[in-house]
Parts: structure tokens; sequence; C-alpha cells
């Protein structure tokens, strides 16, 4: 992150004002950073189109994948996650992974979500999924919740490869104050 | 209509938001300063959208065209 320089200290050095507009010139994009909170398909479907369409137009992005939001980063494949006993029901109750999404609306056990894939087949609107993959590929950072992680009892191997370290909090703030485009889905 | 070579073609006909950027996007990348990038799209949206993203990322939109609901964009790798 880079600290913006005191008002007073353009008056004090004389050719900063002519360096300044090259800066201007070359206008970086805000970095986007996107909290991926919720859990429900068109939630983590809208994140997704917006973390791939920010990296496609330069941005850097970076996701903080927290409560909700974090079961949709579990492997597909994985169905029971957690320590202890509640932690089990829990994954039980509600299946991981980003395949496994219900709507928040109109779920109807499932009906829905296949209705809004078989609408996406035809439209030839990308999945989740094909855009999680996309997002990878092209350098989108993705930052699990540490409190999250252990509350749920989800350990890195039952996550889907490339995420990074997990994170708090505090790195998410210190990312908006350091000047990230927060988006809070 | 330019008479320079297009470097790369993207085809994102029938793909709606956001791939067609993301597909341009990628391709971009493997472009070197100058080479021209042209898109395909029948994506409605498109029009504004290559604009926007033109602008975000500094490459130029050098043509953009529509013929039988396929837009054409040219766009020169920055």
């Amino acid at each position: 992150m880079t600290v913006i320089a005191a008002p007073d200290m353009t008056v004090a050095a004389e050719p900063a004002p002519a360096g300044a507009p090259d800066h201007e010139h070359e206008q970086k994009p805000r970095d986007i950073l996107i909290i991926c909170y919720s859990g429900e398909l068109e939630k983590i479907w809208a994140a997704m189109i917006l973390a791939t369409t920010g990296v496609a137009m330069g941005a850097k992005v970076r996701v903080f994948l927290t409560f909700w939001g974090l079961q949709a980063f579990v492997k597909d494949e994985v169905r029971i996650t957690g320590d202890n006993t509640m932690q089990k029901m829990m994954s039980f109750m509600q299946r991981p992974g980003i395949s496994h999404r219900k709507l928040s609306k109109m779920n109807f056990l499932g009906m829905g979500p296949w209705m809004m894939y078989k609408l996406a087949k035809q439209y030839n609107s990308a999945r989740p999924k094909e855009l999680l993959e996309a997002a990878q590929a092209m350098g989108v950072e993705f930052m699990p919740c540490q409190m999250t992680m252990e509350m749920f009892g989800l350990k890195r191997e039952d996550m889907i490869d490339g995420l990074g370290d997990p994170v708090g909090a505090a790195t998410v703030i210190g990312l908006m104050q350091g000047g990230d485009a927060p988006l809070f889905i | 209509m330019s008479t320079e070579p297009i470097a790369q073609i993207v085809d994102a006909k029938g793909l709606s938001c956001p791939m067609p950027i993301v597909k341009t996007a990628q391709a971009a990348k493997s472009l070197t300063s100058g080479q021209l990038l042209e898109v395909l799209a029948t994506d409605a949206g498109s029009t504004k959208d290559f604009a926007a993203w033109a602008k975000a990322t500094g490459n130029e939109l050098v043509e953009q065209t529509v013929e039988g609901g396929v837009y054409r964009f040219v766009l020169r790798k920055k």
C-alpha cells in the first residue's frame, strides 16, 4: 500500500508538481476487495462475476471468504467437514462446495438452482464454478477467514486449491483503509 | 476498415456477461504492445462494456462495428 504524501510536501519540493501528472497519466485502477460473506447461489454467482470482471478490467482483485461464503470454497467432492458433531451436522445440513449452492429464494429443494443452471446453459452464461476457475487463472487472490475456518472445523485440505493464507478482519480493514474498493456480498 | 494485420481473434459469440470481457482480457495478455485483437460478440451489453474495458485498461478501441447482430471490436494492445 502506498502512503499518500502530505500536502505540504509539494510546497517544499518544487519539482514535485511536474512529476505528479505523470502518475495521473498512468492512472492505476483502484484495487477491489470483495467480502464474500453469503453462501447462496445467486450471491456467490455475483461475487464471481465481479471478481472476473474486475481482474479483466486490470484491477487487482482480492476476495475474502468468510462465514457462509467460505463454505462455497470447500472442494465440491468433500461432503462432511468439521471435527465435532455440531460442525459435522452443519455441513450435513448445508452441503459445502461451489456446485452445491442453494438459492435464497425459490430453492424448492434444488429445483430452483436446477432451473437457474438450465437457463444459464440456454443463454450461455458461465456458471459460478467456471467463473471461479477463470478468476483463479487470471490471478484473483482468495483469502479464507481464519476464524471461520476454525469455527466450522475446516482444514486446508477440505478447501479448493489455490487459496491464499487464512487471514483475519484486520487484513480486510487494512486493505479498505489502503483504498481498496470494498464490496460486501 | 483498417488494413493492419489482426494478431488474434476472440470469438465470444453467444457468450454472455462477463465472458466476452474475461476472454478478451485473457487473450490480450498474450499479445505484445501495438498488436491488434479482434473480438466478435453477440452480447448486447458489449458495446458499452468494451468501451469501458478499453478505458480502464488503456488498450485502444480502434474499431467498432455491428453486422447482423454480431458486434466486432478491434483493440490495440497498450
